[in-house]
Order: structure tokens, then sequence, then C-alpha cells
């Protein structure tokens, strides 16, 4: 069989064919019979049950746990707690400052959505604008918004704000760090390997305790940070040693030719850097980047270990309030759902990117 | 200038053929070198002279100083799930070896579950079955784009908490059974027979002889040429177990339910099978990942060169595809276990006594030693992580040592 598929596929099949090589796939040898049987028997079995489950047994209108019905899924306690799954206890009447954010980031970061030139732009407004501009809008005390501490920020809001927080500083650190590691100065190679080998011989859970429980005693006398701001640096730091390896790649894509031209052509070695290596490396290394950040993402779910809370904090939070014992499994797929989602749009964003960039270096 | 500029020249560690004349023999070290190298060090001796000043204040501020006394005083505290036996009255640093004991358990039974499932999980993957292919890769997708800690949580509160109590088990033969209490599995046991002894007895290695040479000859001339050690350590093992049990020398216990509980047996707490299910579960899906990258990733000529030799399928499958696929596969494989192992440390969230929640929890509560604990941890991982390290530079060199 395997020799057959081998062959190439004769010139343009037309549809049928096509679907008839699938049909016929399905049943062909006698053992994809029985797969495709398992399968459907399987499917068949699940799916009318999840289905049932989930909508037509579940409960989704009423106001409180008494209307839960029982049969299927209870909606209404997602719905109760949705406030605190995707602010935390960030001020009802502030949320539209959260939703303008979200809305903001949304915008810049499809930038498929975006011709060539408005691209760049896009780019610099996320990197340098809009931090500024969300910080404002979401700490507030300036503009004559009320004041929202850091320490009610909570829910999806916390994992968005330290992904893009450790993304935006892992970037510009990660890319020295690459550059360090392939330095011909053995202590400056030599450093960077060590801190990146450190960061990423930890697993998460020991970096969240470092930045709650160590970083605090490597302050001087007199300064205190915030949990936030702990977690927040140390997921940073974490981060830039897993960037670095993810540039390093790109870095080692860029022909030696190219930082020789630009030397030739008596720009400074950083001048070679900044604007011939780098911006090539940087394109090259774009989708390691977002897959890179998608994982932060993810780990981000984390926090709620050293006591912040996250989406999947609020949410452990709310299971366990009297009124809506019992209904784990609801949040559980709500969250698992929604990271899903979130985590399937950046992938498809990176896969994009990458056939982009794969077609304009054939170019 | 042009000379500093040379030397300023990021040279890549792999040497360039000598035919290039673009590099110039080496001289003296040129003065901006040295000052590079001296204000480097000079930035990182003040960085880490400021944090240890820092350190210091701070730890003299609270009453703390750095000594590692503590962890020979009695612990007080008890570790309900043990891989090791331990009581309150040993010492924190027995503790902290039960929770690196703990930690290497679960990774292993999640290591080992994870290779299976994945490898079954790569094959529907790359089946040419759509409905097979289209179905799992929905669910490693899924997988895949959830955090970890969810698919743990998931698996303790709700998964755990669907399974029935102990009257009504769910089992498998009359062998093992999974309820609310965890799962409970055969022990093994001396049996009532002596062991026997494995001196040069002639009846016994005659005996593994003769039982082992059918497995042995079962295998294709071709296969056997290619794997020898690992089939006949296998086979000689497979057979040598068969022959303790078959003597008496060992005997399965199984678990019997007396009451309402299981008695006799081993008992594996929902903890640990809630934090092995959840790890084995999200490596599987990161590893039916790998296994396809890797099949697919042999080049196509390389089957076609085969079928042209005329090979049958099967033996293009196991001859030509899996050997080169499994080169490709095993580092990344690797790093994947390593990632199991960092992993299990979110059994912090599940109460499931591993290193982190013994040393960094427990420990450091009890006694405010942070600086200590978080250094046992991280000294532990880190040489996880060379040992890790080094096994893969030891596969690839003998990789290319081959070729």
């Amino acid at each position: 069989m395997a020799r057959h598929a081998t062959l190439p596929p004769p010139p343009g099949p037309g549809l049928a064919a096509i679907v008839r090589r699938g049909l016929v796939s399905l049943v062909a040898p006698p053992g994809n019979a029985l797969i495709t049987a398992a399968v459907l028997v399987t499917a068949a079995f699940v799916l009318p049950r999840l289905w049932a489950w989930a909508v037509t047994d579940a409960t989704w209108a009423g106001a409180d746990r008494k209307a839960c019905t029982g049969a299927g899924a209870c909606w209404i306690f997602i719905r109760a707690r949705l406030h605190d799954l995707l602010y935390g206890s960030y001020p009802a009447d502030a949320a539209w400052r959260v939703n303008l954010c979200a809305l903001g980031l949304a915008t810049l970061m499809a930038p498929s959505a975006f011709p060539h030139r408005l691209r760049r732009a896009a780019v610099i407004l996320l990197v340098l604008v809009f931090p500024i501009l969300a910080l404002v809008l979401l700490r507030g005390g300036a503009l004559g918004l009320a004041g929202v501490e850091t320490r009610l920020w909570g829910g999806l809001l916390l994992n968005f704000v330290l992904t893009f927080i450790a993304v935006v500083v892992a970037v510009p650190l990660g890319l020295l760090l690459a550059e360090g590691r392939r330095s011909s100065h053995p202590e400056i190679a030599g450093s960077s390997i060590a801190f990146i080998e450190f960061w990423r011989a930890a697993p998460i859970v020991a970096i969240l305790f470092f930045g709650v429980v160590i970083l605090p005693l490597l302050l001087p006398r007199g300064i205190e940070l915030n949990k936030f701001t702990c977690v927040a640096v140390a997921l940073a730091l974490f981060a830039s040693a897993y960037m670095a390896e993810a540039i390093r790649g790109g870095l080692q894509s860029v022909p030696k030719g190219q930082y020789e031209a630009a030397l030739s052509l008596n720009l400074s070695p950083w001048q070679a850097r900044a604007l011939v290596v780098w911006p090539q490396a940087l394109r090259v290394s774009l989708p390691a980047i977002v897959n890179t950040a998608i994982d932060l993402f993810k780990d981000t779910s984390l926090v709620t270990i050293v006591g912040l809370f996250d989406v999947l904090g609020s949410l452990q939070q709310a299971l366990k309030d009297p009124q809506w014992l019992g209904l784990a499994a609801e949040g559980y797929a709500a969250v698992a759902v929604g990271f899903y989602v979130l985590c399937s749009l950046l992938s498809v964003l990176s896969r994009r990117l990458e056939r982009e960039l794969a077609v304009e270096r054939r170019r | 200038l042009a000379k500093a500029d040379q030397a300023l020249l990021p040279v890549p560690a792999r040497q360039e053929p000598p035919a290039s004349p673009a590099k110039p023999p080496r001289r003296r070290p040129s003065l901006r070198r040295v000052l590079t190298t001296a204000a480097f060090l000079a930035v990182i001796l003040l960085a880490t002279a400021f944090l240890v000043r820092n350190l210091g204040q701070n730890l003299a501020a609270r009453g703390l100083s750095i000594s590692f006394d503590f962890m020979l005083r009695p612990a007080g505290f008890d570790i309900p799930i043990r891989a090791i036996p331990f009581t309150p009255r040993d010492t924190y640093f027995q503790a902290a070896l039960v929770g690196m004991a703990n930690t290497l358990l679960v990774s292993v039974l999640a290591v080992v579950t994870a290779t299976v499932l994945g490898f079954l999980g790569g094959a529907a993957l790359l089946s040419h079955n759509p409905i097979l292919a289209r179905t799992s890769l929905w669910l490693v997708d899924f997988v895949r784009n959830t955090p970890q800690l969810l698919v743990l949580l998931f698996v303790y509160t709700v998964f755990l908490r669907a399974v029935p109590s102990a009257r009504d088990s769910l089992s498998l033969g009359d062998a093992a059974f999974l309820n609310v209490r965890g799962l409970f599995l055969p022990a093994l046991e001396a049996g009532p027979a002596a062991m026997p002894s494995f001196g040069l007895t002639l009846g016994t290695w005659a005996f593994i002889l003769i039982a082992a040479a059918p497995i042995l000859l079962f295998l294709p001339f071709r296969a056997r040429r290619r794997l020898p050690l690992a089939f006949i350590t296998l086979a000689v093992g497979g057979t040598l177990v068969a022959f303790l049990f078959a003597t008496g020398a060992w005997q399965l216990e199984k678990p019997v339910l007396r009451g309402f509980n299981f008695r006799g047996g081993i008992q594996i707490v929902p903890e640990l099978v809630a934090l092995w299910i959840g790890l084995a579960v999200y490596a599987a899906a990161f590893i039916a990942d790998l296994v396809r990258g890797a099949v697919l990733a042999v080049p196509r000529g390389q089957e076609e060169a085969a079928a042209a030799l005329g090979l049958r399928p099967t033996q293009i499958l196991w001859l030509v595809r899996v050997p080169q696929g499994l080169r490709i596969l095993v580092p990344p494989l690797i790093s994947q276990y390593l990632n199991v192992i960092k992993s299990s440390t979110l059994g912090l969230a599940i109460a499931y006594p591993e290193i982190m929640a013994v040393v960094a929890g427990t420990t450091l509560n009890q006694t405010g030693h942070a600086i200590e604990t978080m250094m046992i941890v991280m000294v532990f991982f880190l040489a996880l992580n060379l040992l890790i390290s080094f096994l893969i530079n030891l596969y690839n060199r003998r990789l290319v040592g081959r070729s």
C-alpha cells in the first residue's frame, strides 16, 4: 500500500476522484475498515452524550443555583462568574477600559489585516505606544480615570497582561542574550549560556517561587514590590531565556556575508547588527517567537499556585463558592475552550506568518 | 580601526575551511577587546556585589543567615504519599529525599505511559484513514492548546470524582481496581519457595536458554542482526521473570475488597493517579506530534529506494522508515521527558508531595530558609538537566560516529 502511495499522483484528479479516493481509503484494507468502524462507534457513543450535556439538556437561563436542572451542564454558573473569570476583582464600572485594551490588542495583532506598509506601523504601535496607553488605561490614576491597583487585576486580563509584559521584555533581552551566546568573548558567551540554561532548567513553578520568595530578598532595603510585579519580573526573565533560544536559530540563518558586507559598507558593528542582521534574523524566528508566546500564555495560568487569581485561579475560587459547589466540569470545560480558541488563533497567526515569510524569501 | 572591527566580528565556533582568506592569523588581543572584557566583567561583578549586599541586609533584618544546618533537624511533619520510608521524626534532609523520590516516581510512570500513548497517537496521526487521522489531530490539538494545570485539575477534580466508590470499583480482571480511593494493583512479593541461586547451576541456565530460544528464533533474521542486544536482554529478562514465578520464588498479591476498602496489593492514591494521568496525557499529545514529525522528516526517496529494491511495505516500515525516524525523534523526545519531570512540580497544586511541595513548600514555611530551600530545588533540576543533555550529546556523537 505504501508503495502505491509513493507513486506520483495522476495529473489533476477531479473532485470526484479525490472524494472517491477518500472514501476508498476508509474501507480499503480490512484493517482500515475496522478502524473506521471503531472510531465511528466511539463517536456515536460519545458525541450525542456530549451534545446533550453541553447543549440540549443544559441549563441556559436562570438566576441562581436553584435554576440548574441537573440534567446537563449548568451554564448559569459561568455567566454569574464571568466578570471574575475575565477581569478578576477589577471594578465592574471600569471594565470598559479592559475591553478597550483588548480591542486595541486584537486590532494590532491581526497584521494580515493590514497592507504591507501599515504592518510596520502596527508593530511599532504594538511595541512602543500600546503598552503605555494600556498601562494608563488599566492602572488609571491619570487623565481623570480612577486608579485600579494591580492586586485587583485578575482573570483572563491577568493572563494577557503577564504574557504581554513578558514577551515585550523578553524579545529584546532574548536578542541580546542570543547575540551574547555567539560572542567571541568567552566570558560574554559563558555568562549568556549560564543565564539561559539556568532559566531553562528550572520548572516554571520554581520560577514563580523565585519571583515571590527570593526576588524581594535581592532588592535594596526599602524597595518593596507587590506580588504582581515580582511575578511579572520572574516570568519576563524566564521568557527571555526561551526567546534567546528561539532567536538564536534566526541569527544562525543569516549568512555571515551579510554582516561582512555591512561592515565593508562602513557600518559600525552595532549598526551592522541592528540594521542588517537583526531584521533578517527576527523575521526568520518570528514563528518560533509566537510559539514561545503561546507557551507562555498557557504557563501564566500557573500563577494561581503563588496566589494570583488569573482565569484558572478565579475559577478555582468560584468552584469553592458554597452556592455553586459541584460545577467543576462546566468551569473547566469553559476555561479549556477559552484557552483552546485563543491559542488556536495565535497558532493560525504563526502559521500564516511562516507561510508569508517563506513566500517572501523565495522571491 | 579596521583591525579593531575585525576583532569584534562574532566569529562562530565552527571552524571555517582554511581556504577562506578573510581571517588573518590572530595576534595580540586588541585594546578594544581587552576593554570590552574588562567592562563586561566589571558590570557583572558590580551587579553581583549589589545583589549579595541586598541579600545580606535583608536576611540580617529578618534575623536569618544562610546555613544548611536546619536540614539535619527533625522535620516534624508527615508525608502521606512516599516512595521511600519516612516518619515525622526523620530530618528535613530525609524529607527532601522523599520529595525527590516522589518526583522521580511519578515522572517514570508518566514517561512510560506518555511514550506508549504518544506512539499510538503518532501512528493515528499518520494513518491513511482520514477519519482516524482527523479525530486524533483534533484531540492532540485540543490538549496542546490548553494549559497543563487545567488538564491536571480536570483529571483530579472531575475525572477522579466520577469514578465509583470502592464497592463498585472499575476492575480489570480481578487484579486491578480503580475507585475514589485510588488505583489498586497487585503487588509483587516473595513467594513460598526460596529464591533459587543463580550460580552456575547448569539446570537453571539450560532452562532459560531453552525457553528463550524460540523467542529469538521467531525474530526475522535481519531484525535480529540490527537489534540484537535489546531483544536478547528482553527475552532473557522475560524468561527469568517467568521462571521466578514458575518456581514460586515470586508471587502476586492481589488487592481484595474487605469492608469499605481494599487490602493487600499496592494502593496508588488519587493524587498520584491524577498527576500520572495528567502528565502522561499532556506529554502524549506532544510526543504524538514529535513522532509524526519524525516519520515525515525521513526523506521520501528512502522509501522509494527501498521499494525499488523490492522490500515489502512492512520491511520498508521497520527496516528503513522507523530506524531513520528514531534518529530524528530521540533528542526532542528526551527533552520532552525532561519537560515531564519539570512539570511534575505541578503536583503542588493537588497536594502530591513532590520536591517543590516538600522542600520549597512545607520546609520553607516551617523554617523560613528561602535561599537554601530554593537552592536545593534548583540544584536538583540543574543536575537532572545536565544529565539529560549529557545523554543527548552522547547519543548525537554516537550517531555522527556511525555515519
